[in-house]
């Protein structure tokens, strides 16, 4: 238990210390993805290993043990290449790791300094040994992201070692709550979940209200499909989202907070237990913290699976035992938020900006990316991308820097066509917008936005009609119900966008889809409905065509929709024979005997009959 | 005058009031702005979006949830809005049922209205309207789940007002329903019958349970006498479906139209009220006596009984064992002609949908035929009264029939909240002068207030006395008794916010109109020569008559949970 | 066929959170982790106990995706239906199980109570798309054949206990 200042300092000064004694140290990612991939039992297999070898191991850090530290690291980022490992003090990364390689890693690399070649990551033939020399890593920035993968996201003096916590210690000791206020105000962070609120400015209000109880919220319910910074942050580094919360508890004078985690993030809630109750046991969370006045405690909320209580007053209403329904406004959330106080409530990425801004000073933040949105933005890109993964760039980075640059391109090499950024809500950005800078302003202003920070990345053979149908049968699925255009909007659209790439569209499709998308983008209740139609107006006005063609021609250019496929016969391997005509409930088939058969293509109905009947494999199906 | 300063809606200046909403102060300027999910005793719900209005910057409120300041320009039926407005009600008429000839809703339907004003003559996307699925388990109301759409008004009813919670949303999104816990009828369902959900519910999905076609049969059999009796709230709630003000008295037309029905004896309901008030006293004066700590509840309104057999079975003991006026009536009724030739048939005319249910217990039957075989609600007599094509307002107004045809003022205010614990002071009181009377309706029994409170000396004892209408002001103030903040001899407890004026048979009326209806039943007190109920003469005949050694038999009665059908 | 409910644990449960009807969604997480999913028979018990009405326990329930009031099979396969996932054909895994088991979007349990296959949102797994899960234990880069290979073996393994 930490009584005061002096003595976090001094433990900070001890970590930091045996920090730099620890000279050899393995760290395993234990990130969702790599966990999935086996890290644990790469893990298992280096303690096993290690004591056969009579190599000393350190599980614990400051433990009594002193030998090569063994550690579950945060995210790589990298996880196509999963399981992923650091070794220090080289910086070696390790990719694709078995247990099976444990042995060769602790003889050669631990005990003989060598890099084992055929593990590492090679782009182009190219060896790279070290983060750096990796292309995915060149361009990025990791602020938020810094320790992920660098240091034990169990450990809370690892994070002391860090440097972990001096932020909150210069707001609690040496600012006071409009200091803080001012701090992150000129700073202009502006909220990551989605809307690009300005934080300072919500802090600010809500510091401002006279109720003797105020919450802080952490929205941790990163529902947008494709999209994981958060869960990586809460998992890989979980303590810097905590001082995050803690100083916006100083700043607002709360003493209360919820961590709102989905429930599709167990390790992502362990980690943030086990961060919480280290915090508890050093007395830098509870009553008196560090010998002061202020209190403040933390608990968490599991989500139970809906999307919608991403939103802030359904996430508020599902803390509070009910529905997650998002409800009218005003009151704001700022005034009347969770148990109807003031309440400060920002996702998991606004919070982990902020120990950098109060250590290093508004005037650091605002030097990454442009001034109107500045610091940097995580993003995961998925889709048909050569590198998979989670990424950290400046904001305003642009389009064509992340996709090639950083993402490596396209997965085998094929043509770009869009990309869905901001999931459900957001909107698919396309070749002309290669030298759009992504910040909040810039997108907006091309109807598109951040959203929490998800690029799905489409290629040639991806329809783009299909991924509007992707995206609102997630919305109409997630819908909360509550207001009449999200609801049966919603639901009318998504029928109409079924019956398109089934070949049943009608003419006057496409403006009966954006009549409504109009009317529900300006009638929902929340922000969520609002904009719920935006992949389809986005794909209607960059891909008007590719409606078309399902509507007016059957066909899907991108040859993806299976009820689009059509049959024809090869003449080349058509006997003649007249079978398939025979078999053809619906009269399709016509032809002279022993001429190539015809399929009349309006008329078939793609049952497959003739498919099979045909004993010369010349009925094929296809585009 | 307000200083709040003005605001500009459609291009006029309006002084900005204590409304909470832009709704309400758009409304009080005279536009009729569309709305399915308001109602402005229930909280802000904002889910149809139909009140959404253009603000200066050219930006959308919803007009429910806003509050208006001063400076604020908005406009209300913009082209862009229109259009808004007609896809939401295509959007709704696209899942709604579309047979509005054959709807119990038909021409009050909230839906329908609006479909009427903004021109819907199509609607462009597949019907998916399921057929009507009525629920009729409950005797009280028919819920139909598929005319419904989602506006919630039922639900915070239900659970804000009454703090009953039989029904509440299931499922999310397009799946989203109304129902009880794991959709069981609602008849089995803690479910009390009050009927406030039915108020709200701007279509069908909701409505009064129906029996006029089994009545008009019984006035068809020549074999059968029909006697009715007429609640005392519905003679201000009738008259405004026939061109009357709201809350004028009508019942001299009633009982005109309803011997033109057919039916044989016409009575007041007034009159047992009376007997009602005699026995209500006689009990408080005892208990008074015997220092029974916790108080005496009354027992007039069903739905309340029902409620607390259900959630504080062991308040039961408190609850007043007199009948409620409707059932004293009847067995007087079916104690008179007991020996007439004919089948006697007893039809009772009340605010109330709970009463169809009361109508139903096996405290209230003789030889296990109820007493009272049919209630109508006030919603079902108009409906006879348009089948039966009379003019209403050419009526001649006729007088009740006899033996029973005098009533106090008493008797007659028991329809409004405070009403009872009115009369049953002028019963008690010791002060037997009119200045006496003025003084009882002041101090503080009168006016639409959830909860009131009063203090009266009956002899040497302050009397403790709260008066409470809506149900989930009962659970407060019972909440507050067993936790000790609070201690009354006797509490008065009407389930309907209002009481039985705003019961949820009557023709539906926004809250802010319930009083007209009260100061309807007050002037009508008012216009009578007799005020309290022990003066009434009829009073003396029947205890001194048909009552005599008969009294407890037929006034009182003992709540059985048993005594319940299997369900409302 | 009812579950057997051991009433002084559920009041364990809500005791740990103080009867608050607040703390109702962690409540039922609790009971669903002790029985796979919320038996009927708890509704009247914790109505009473946490003063909720059952129709507004029921409506929360419903609302949230993860309850279950259904019993579920003792192996529950989770097909993430996320974008990446999408994007990387990952309806076909969860056809080929659906088929293999007889089960579909309303079916989802097997008679004999031995499988549950349902589809959950992004686990942000996203890089090693498409992926399962099989009772939590996320399987990246799946397809339909190595599901069906995972899921004969699982077959195998009940067979033999």
């Amino acid at each position: 238990m930490l009584k005061n200042k002096q003595e976090l300092r001094d433990l900070r000064e001890r970590c930091q210390r045996a920090a730099q004694d620890e000279v050899k140290k393995i760290l395993v990612c234990a990130g969702t993805g790599c966990v999935a991939s086996g890290s644990l039992e790469v893990y298992e297999r280096f303690q096993i290993e290690m004591q056969e070898k009579g190599i000393p191991c350190s599980v614990e850090f400051m433990s009594d043990v002193h030998g090569v530290g063994l550690k579950k690291s945060g995210c790589h980022g990298l996880c196509e290449m999963s399981v992923m490992l650091r070794i220090e003090p080289e910086g070696y990364i390790y990719t694709k790791v078995k247990p099976e390689d444990c042995a060769e890693i602790l003889t050669e690399t631990i005990q003989q300094g060598r890099h084992v070649e055929r593990l590492a990551y090679t782009k182009n033939g190219l060896v790279c040994k070290t983060q750096d020399e990796i292309p995915f890593y060149k361009k990025q920035k990791r602020v938020v992201l810094e320790h992920c993968g660098r240091i034990d996201a169990t450990s809370l003096l690892e994070y002391l070692s860090v440097g972990g916590y001096t932020a909150f210690e210069k707001a609690l000791f040496d600012m006071d709550k409009e200091g803080i206020v001012r701090e992150i105000s000129e700073s202009n962070l502006r909220g990551r979940g989605g809307g690009g609120f300005k934080t300072g400015q919500k802090w600010s209000q809500v510091s401002r209200q006279k109720e003797n109880k105020k919450y802080v919220v952490c929205n941790g319910d990163e529902g947008d499909p494709g999209a994981f910074m958060d869960c990586s942050i809460m998992e890989g580094d979980p303590h810097r989202m905590l001082e995050g919360m803690m100083i916006a508890g100083l700043a607002c004078g709360s003493d209360e907070a919820y961590i709102y985690v989905r429930a599709e993030y167990p390790l992502a809630v362990s980690r943030l237990k086990t961060a919480i109750s280290q915090a508890e046991k050093y007395g830098i969370l509870g009553d008196h913290i560090l010998g002061s006045d202020f209190n403040f405690h933390i608990h968490i909320n599991k989500g139970a699976g809906a999307f919608v209580c991403g939103e802030g007053s359904a996430l508020t209403a599902s803390i509070e035992g009910k529905r997650g329904m998002p409800r009218v406004k005003p009151p704001r959330t700022v005034e009347h938020g969770l148990f109807n106080k003031p309440t400060v409530l920002n996702n998991v990425e606004t919070f982990a900006n902020v120990p950098v801004i109060i250590d290093k000073g508004a005037s650091y933040f605002l030097g990454i990316g442009p001034g109107n949105s500045p610091g940097t933005k995580a993003f995961s890109i998925t889709g048909t991308i050569a590198n998979t993964g989670l990424i950290e760039v400046p904001m305003g980075t642009t389009l064509q820097e992340v996709i090639f640059e950083v993402g490596g391109g396209l997965k085998g090499g094929s043509k770009f066509k869009a990309v869905q950024i901001g999931g459900p809500s957001g909107a698919c950005l396309t070749e002309e917008h290669f030298n759009l800078p992504l910040d909040f302003d810039s997108l907006k202003k091309v109807g598109a936005m951040i959203g929490s920070g998800g690029l799905v990345v489409a290629d040639e053979n991806t329809c783009m009609v299909e991924i509007a149908r992707f995206f609102m049968s997630f919305t109409q699925k997630e819908s909360c119900g509550k207001c009449v255009p999200c609801r049966e909007g919603t639901k009318r659209m998504l029928k109409i966008l079924e019956r398109i790439v089934a070949g049943d569209g009608r003419d006057g499709d496409i403006d009966l889809l954006l009549d409504l998308a109009g009317t529900i983008t300006a009638t929902a209740l929340c922000g969520l409905g609002k904009t719920a139609p935006s992949p389809v107006i986005s794909t209607i006005r960059s891909f008007r065509h590719e409606y078309e063609a399902h509507i007016y021609e059957k066909r899907c250019p991108a040859h993806s929709c299976e009820k689009l496929k059509r049959l024809s016969i090869n003449p080349e391997t058509c006997k003649g024979c007249s079978k398939c005509s025979k078999v053809c409930p619906v009269e399709a088939i016509s032809g002279k005997v022993k001429t190539p058969f015809e399929i009349n293509s309006e008329k078939c109905i793609r049952c497959g009959a003739c498919v099979e009947a045909c004993k010369f494999d010349a009925v094929t199906e296809g585009w | 005058m307000s200083n709040n300063g003005t605001m500009v809606i459609d291009g006029l200046t309006v002084e900005i009031g204590d409304e909470k909403n832009l709704l309400e102060l758009i409304r009080k300027a005279g536009t009729e702005l569309p709305t399915l999910c308001y109602a402005s005793e229930l909280s802000i719900h904002g889910a149809c979006r139909m009140c959404m209005v253009e603000n200066e910057r050219g930006g959308l409120d919803a007009a429910c949830s806003e509050p208006p300041r001063a400076g604020m320009e908005i406009r209300t039926n913009t082209e862009r809005l229109r259009k808004y407005r007609k896809n939401i009600l295509e959007l709704l008429l696209a899942n709604h049922c579309r047979d509005c000839t054959t709807c119990g809703n038909s021409g009050h339907c909230k839906l329908q209205d609006l479909a009427i004003r903004f021109n819907i003559d199509r609607v462009r996307f597949v019907n998916m309207a399921l057929d009507p699925k009525p629920d009729n388990s409950s005797l009280c109301i028919t819920k139909d789940e598929n005319k419904c759409i989602l506006c919630g008004n039922c639900v915070r009813m239900c659970s804000e007002i009454q703090d009953v919670g039989a029904i509440d949303f299931a499922f999310r999104g397009s799946k989203m329903k109304v129902t009880t816990a794991f959709n069981i009828p609602i008849g089995e369902s803690n479910c009390i019958g009050c009927g406030q959900c039915a108020t709200v519910c701007p279509t069908g999905a909701i409505v009064v349970r129906d029996n006029t076609e089994a009545v008009w049969r019984e006035l068809g059999d020549k074999n059968a006498e029909v006697t009715v009796q007429i609640a005392p709230a519905v003679r201000v709630a009738l008259g405004k479906e026939f061109g009357l003000k709201e809350g004028e008295n009508s019942m001299g037309l009633i009982v005109s139209a309803l011997r033109r029905m057919g039916f044989h004896k016409i009575f007041d309901t007034s009159t047992a009220a009376d007997l009602t008030v005699l026995e209500e006293s006689r009990e408080l004066q005892n208990r008074l006596k015997e220092k029974h700590d916790f108080p005496l509840f009354t027992s007039c309104c069903p739905a309340w009984v029902n409620h607390c057999e259900k959630r504080y079975p062991e308040l039961m003991a408190n609850v007043s064992t007199c009948r409620s006026p409707m059932q004293m009536f009847a067995s007087v009724i079916k104690e008179q002609y007991c020996n007439s030739s004919k089948r006697q048939v007893h039809v009772a005319i009340m605010p109330c949908t709970a009463k169809k249910f009361e109508a139903a217990r096996n405290e209230f039957k003789t030889d296990e035929r109820p007493n009272v075989n049919y209630v109508l609600t006030t919603q079902e007599v108009i409906r006879m009264i348009k089948g039966s094509g009379l003019i209403f307002s050419n009526l001649e107004p006729e007088a009740v029939d006899s033996p029973f045809g005098l009533m106090t003022g008493s008797g007659v205010i028991f329809g409004v909240t405070g009403g009872v614990t009115e009369a049953v002071l002028r019963d008690i009181s010791s002060d037997r002068s009119n200045s006496g009377l003025n003084k009882i309706a002041f101090i503080g029994v009168r006016g639409m207030t959830g909860v009131k409170e009063a203090q009266v000396t009956v002899g040497e004892r302050e009397v403790k006395i709260a008066v409470v209408s809506g149900l989930g002001n009962a659970d407060r103030v019972i909440e507050a008794l067993k936790s000790g903040c609070k201690k009354y001899d006797f509490v008065e407890i009407m389930a309907c916010p209002g009481g039985c004026v705003c019961g949820a048979g009557q023709p539906y009326i926004p809250a802010e109109l319930k009083i007209d209806r009260a100061k309807g039943l007050y002037s009508v007190d008012k216009l009578t020569s007799i005020k309290r109920s022990g003066e009434n003469p009829l009073v003396d005949l029947l205890y001194n008559g048909l009552l005599k050694n008969k009294s407890h038999q037929l006034l009182h009665v003992s709540y059985t949970s048993a005594g319940k059908e299997s369900h409302i | 066929m009812d579950t057997y409910i051991d009433y002084q644990k559920v009041d364990g449960i809500i005791e740990a959170h103080h009867g608050q009807p607040s703390a109702i969604i962690a409540i039922l997480q609790e009971i669903q982790e002790q029985y796979r999913y919320i038996p009927r028979q708890v509704f009247p018990h914790l109505s009473r106990r946490i003063g909720l009405s059952e129709a507004s326990l029921y409506s929360v329930t419903t609302f949230y995706e993860n309850f279950s009031l259904e019993q579920k099979g003792k192996i529950v396969f989770k097909v993430c239906d996320g974008t990446a996932c999408h994007v990387r054909k990952s309806l076909p895994i969860l056809e080929r199980l659906r088929k293999e088991l007889s089960l579909s979007e309303e079916k989802i349990t097997t008679d004999d109570l031995e499988f549950t296959v349902e589809t959950v949102a992004c686990l942000g797994a996203c890089g090693l798309s498409p992926v399962l899960t099989i009772n939590g234990k996320v399987y990246p880069a799946m397809t339909p054949d190595k599901a069906s290979e995972l899921l004969k073996s699982l077959k195998e393994e009940v067979r033999s206990c």
